[in-house]
């Protein structure tokens, strides 16, 4: 795998979130705790509400257009919901986040 | 044949080298020992309790100058090694001695780090390292202020000790909340608690600025927001790096620390390393457990033997009587992983359980933490934990233990928490009641009164019974917030006063949540009840907020957003209407359309380009519309006597005085508001939160209506002679709303459960309550009367941008 850094940890707030561009599509990072961040699609599956602008709780994300929840580890929608949403790998290591750049669809990290 | 070993460092971890060594091959090498500090090996981590007075230095020694004499251990404390010649294998030190050797070994510690602060260098500014600073801090006592820069395991020993000798200590913490490293929001909350019932003061999210000195010595420290607190000593325990100088200088392989191998063996074959100067396989050292095995590790190397270092999870406790707090393994970065929290507030016990493929990876608990050790074990030994899931968390002695007590928040409550707010009427007195007789909600009403006013502390006072009678009382089940909790609306917002609770984890913990940290519908209430109550002491939480109000704007269903600004009482100009007009074509907003509300809305705007429609918006005085909040909305006004040939008073003016002085609020849902100059009504102020009629003989004013789901006319709460009573009694309604209403109920459906009677005793009859709620609103809004817009555009805009943008580079 070849890693690449995305930016700092800190720029992501406790329980928010940012989003990455990438050729696949919006990707977005969510820091669940002081140095866990888990990385799913932006693209809500029902209706395609951007994921990265929802309420995040446990290790969990509410879409903000008609509340359904996701879990950040699995991408599978909860509860009644039937859907889910790619996840992607996420590295963090002195405060830097590192990501796949194969998975995000970069052909080389150079 | 007898080798000569040399080591640089007496220190925990050579400490123990040379005792594995005597013990397996006493003869094997003659032993030559150097200590920059002027004393032998001692206990390096009881430093605390020596600071604290409840051990003497003498207690800690380990190896006493009778010890190395009798084991044949050359000493020469109070010398530092200044050069090493690995060609020749000689080391020299700052005595000028120099000391051949045939096996070398570093066991240099680490250094305190400093943070380069100006007036880091003033006399009275200390690290905590060695007895020379525990010494200077055990000078402080009554009438000393200290202030301690750091959170973590070392400040908040070093804080506890000279706490407990008298002195005044603060600890200034960057982070959130203390021990962050080792402990979650939930324990780092207890922590703060118990610290701050020992007296000590704690600061979070404080960033140091600068030291403030006179005559060469400390004076101040001084945070980036000005503050100054003032200090004789001040300790910096801001973390530790690898000594690694000498090695570096002396050409061995160096990165953050010494690098070993699992032998504990340098780049040099003759060279060695051991504790918190190495470096192994990527990581450092701070704590003495693993410094303990590499010890064994390199004892077996330097006598031939096979043994290789492996590096295992690690627990953490602190030594600070009275703080019991346990934690083991990682509860963070993995996929996979599920938590199992359980909290009982009564006795202030939390304690959080994350597990990853049915194993146990992580622990952290605060208040009882008997059974760390048992969960460090199933750690550890990576035990399967899936047949005692469900009562894992109760511990081994415990299994199919009880379930956390709902009834226990209230059973924690001090006699004197305020249970019934309209009559002042405590738990203490409720009890008291109870244990006399009045077992019942309607003898308890008549006897004490509460619960006999608005009603909204039915529950509490129903829990109350229950707790006070046992099994005699069956209290009736209440609707909870959610599922993270037992609790009621109205009871969290009445335990968040009783209990003063000022914090988000304060109130998970203290009201016993079930979740780590609530769920998308209890957060933004809890958040607002503490804003609402705690305007001061609580910050708001953007986090805690559904998108619009974390990005002060409407979300639509493309995911653009919609930008309105405010027209104070509907009211605009050619400047303003030509700011918008450019701003539309600028942002390329799809549509442009007047709202119910009387002003503009810009939809279709992307939420990248927000903050810089907000910055142009700025420039033409324009500012945030909150359409977007549950908050103060808009105040429509009619043209009123300014032009209207039946208007009777300033419709407009107040109308714009009011918007003026109630923007920014946050409240518990919308507020909408009108001022209409006549019974013509063209405002539409009868279906309006506070609608007001203007008549001839001053100021009708109504409240509770509303004209959206439910259509409410609303109902007269009293007709007022001047301006200045309108704006009072409007400021106070609200006020009253905020602070007692349930977070999503409009003014009518809170009306409706405490009736408008109960609201006119409290603004219309009593001056000084209506005054007091008229000022604490104006507490509150020097706080949140202020444009979000702009503050947006410029301290956060970067928020609003992408963290990163890979389709740049892959498109080349
Ligand atoms: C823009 C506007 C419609 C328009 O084009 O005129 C509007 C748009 C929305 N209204 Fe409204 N309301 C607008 C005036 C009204 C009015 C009329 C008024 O204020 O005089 C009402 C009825 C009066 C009232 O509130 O009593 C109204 C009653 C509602 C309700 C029902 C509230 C209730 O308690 O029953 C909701 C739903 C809610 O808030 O939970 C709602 C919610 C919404 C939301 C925020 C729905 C949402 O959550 O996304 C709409 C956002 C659209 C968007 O994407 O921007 N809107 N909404 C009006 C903005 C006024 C403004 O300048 O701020
Ligand atoms: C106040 C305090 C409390 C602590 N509490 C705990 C705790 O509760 N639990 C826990 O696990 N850990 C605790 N620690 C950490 C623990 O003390 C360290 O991990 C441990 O002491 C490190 O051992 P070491 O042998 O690597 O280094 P040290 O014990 O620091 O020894 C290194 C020695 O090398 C000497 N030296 C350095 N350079 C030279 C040179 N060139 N020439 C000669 N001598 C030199 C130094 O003077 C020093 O005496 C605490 C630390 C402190 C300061
Ligand atoms: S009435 Fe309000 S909430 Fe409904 S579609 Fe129109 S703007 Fe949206
Ligand atoms: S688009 Fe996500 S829930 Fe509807």
């Amino acid at each position: 795998m070849s890693w690449i850094d995305i930016g700092a940890l800190d720029d992501i707030p406790l329980r928010g979130a940012r989003v990455v561009k990438t050729p696949l599509g919006c990707v977005a990072l969510f820091r669940t705790d002081e140095a866990e961040v888990y990385a799913i699609s932006n693209r809500c599956p029902h209706k395609g509400g951007p994921l990265s602008d929802g309420i995040v709780h446990g290790k969990k994300v509410t879409c903000p257009l008609h509340n359904w929840v996701f879990s950040l580890e699995t991408g599978e929608a909860q509860g009644a919901d039937e859907g889910r949403v790619d996840t992607y790998t996420v590295r963090v290591e002195e405060g830097r986040l590192l990501m796949n750049a194969i998975a995000l669809g970069k052909r080389s990290a150079a | 044949m007898t080798e000569k070993l040399v080591i640089i460092g007496a220190g925990m971890a050579s400490g123990r080298v040379i005792e594995h060594l005597l013990e397996a091959a006493p003869d094997a090498y003659d032993i030559t020992l150097f200590n920059a500090e002027p004393r032998g090996n001692y206990n390096r981590i009881m430093l605390s309790p020596v600071l604290s007075g409840e051990k003497t230095y003498a207690e800690i020694v380990t190896h006493s100058d009778e010890w190395y004499a009798a084991n044949g251990v050359q000493t020469r404390f109070g010398q530092k090694i200044t050069a090493i010649d690995r060609a020749a294998k000689t080391v020299t030190s700052d005595t000028g001695e120099v000391v051949a050797y045939d096996k070398l070994v570093f066991g240099t510690g680490s250094n305190p780090f400093i943070i380069p602060l100006p007036g880091h260098d003033l006399d009275g500014v200390i690290a905590y390292r060695d007895l020379e600073d525990t010494e200077r801090m055990m000078g402080m006592q009554a009438g000393n202020k200290v202030v301690v820069i750091g959170g973590g395991l070392l400040g908040l020993e070093a804080a506890a000790g000279m706490a407990a000798r008298g002195a005044e200590v603060t600890v200034v913490h960057i982070m959130g909340h203390l021990m962050e490293r080792q402990l979650d929001e939930a324990a780092g909350y207890l922590l703060k608690k118990s610290l701050e019932a020992k007296g000590i003061t704690v600061r979070l999210q404080a960033n140091s600025k600068e030291i403030a000195g006179a005559d060469g010595k400390v004076r101040a420290l001084v945070l980036d927001d000005g503050t100054e607190l003032p200090c004789d000593l001040l300790v910096m325990a801001v973390g530790i790096r690898p000594n690694t100088a000498l090695a570096a200088a002396s050409g061995l392989a160096v990165g953050k620390g010494i690098h070993v191998d699992d032998q504990m063996l340098t780049s040099d074959e003759n060279i060695y390393a051991v504790g918190e100067c190495v470096e192994h396989n990527g990581a450092l050292f701070g704590l003495v457990a693993p410094l303990y095995d590499q010890a064994k590790v390199l004892a077996q190397s330097l006598l031939g033997q096979e043994a290789a270092f492996v590096q295992k999870s690690l627990s953490t406790k602190l030594k600070v009587t009275g703080c019991d707090l346990f934690s083991a393994g990682d509860f963070a970065e993995s996929k996979t992983r599920e938590d199992i929290v359980f909290r009982d507030p009564a006795r202030g016990v939390y304690k959080r359980l994350v597990l990853e493929d049915n194993k146990l990876v992580g622990a952290v608990m605060y208040g009882d933490t008997a059974d760390g050790n048992w969960f460090f074990g199933l750690i550890k030994d990576g035990t399967d934990v899936a047949e005692m899931r469900e009562t894992l968390i109760f511990g081994p002695a415990y299994q199919g233990g009880a379930a956390a007590d709902p009834l226990s928040a209230v059973a924690a409550l001090p006699r004197e928490a305020e249970i019934c707010g309209c009559n002042g009427i405590c738990k203490g007195t409720i009890v008291d009641a109870i244990t006399g007789g009045a077992t019942d909600l309607p003898s308890l009403r008549a006897t004490t009164k509460a619960s006999a006013s608005c009603g909204t502390c039915t529950g509490l006072v129903e829990q109350l019974l229950a707790v006070t009678l046992g099994d005699d009382y069956a209290a009736p089940q209440a609707q909870p917030m959610c599922a993270c909790t037992d609790h009621t609306h109205e009871d969290v917002r009445r335990l968040i006063k009783a209990k003063e609770l000022k914090s988000q984890p304060a109130v998970w913990q203290e009201l016993g949540w079930k979740t780590p940290n609530g769920c998308h519908s209890c957060r933004p209430a809890v958040n607002f009840y503490l804003l609402a109550d705690w305007p001061v002491e609580y910050q708001d939480d953007p986090q805690s907020r559904f998108v619009n109000e974390r990005k002060h704007a409407n979300i639509q269903k493309d995911g653009t957003f919609s930008v309105v600004p405010r027209m104070w009482g509907g009211l605009t100009n050619p400047r303003e209407l030509r700011a918008i007009a450019d701003a539309a074509e600028k942002y390329d907003a799809k549509t442009v359309k007047v709202t119910g509300g009387q002003r503009i809305d810009l939809l279709g705007i992307k939420g990248e380009d927000l903050p810089a429609i907000w910055a142009d918006l700025n420039k033409a005085g324009l500012v945030s519309g909150h359409a977007y909040s549950k908050g103060l909305r808009t105040v429509k006004t009619c043209v009123g006597t300014d032009h209207c040939r039946f208007g009777t008073q300033d419709s407009t003016g107040l109308g714009v005085k009011l918007e003026q002085t109630l923007w920014g609020s946050w409240t518990p849902h919308k507020v909408k508001l009108a001022v209409s100059g006549c019974p013509r009504n063209c405002a539409e102020a009868t279906c309006k939160d506070v609608g007001i009629v203007c008549v001839d003989s001053g100021y009708q004013i109504g409240v509770g209506g509303a004209a959206g789901m439910d259509l409410k006319e609303t109902q007269r709460l009293a007709d007022v002679a001047t301006e200045e009573e309108a704006m009072e009694l409007t400021v106070a309604f609200i006020q009253l709303y905020r602070e007692h209403a349930k977070y999503l109920d409009r003014p009518y459906k809170w009306l409706a459960k405490v009736g408008l009677d109960w609201v006119r005793e409290r603004i219309v009859d009593n001056a000084d309550v209506r005054r007091a709620l008229v000022e604490r609103f104006e507490l509150s809004q020097t706080i949140y009367r202020k444009d979000p817009w702009a503050e947006h555009a410029k301290e956060k805009a970067k928020d609003y941008q992408p963290l990163a943008d890979l389709t740049l580079e892959a498109a080349e």
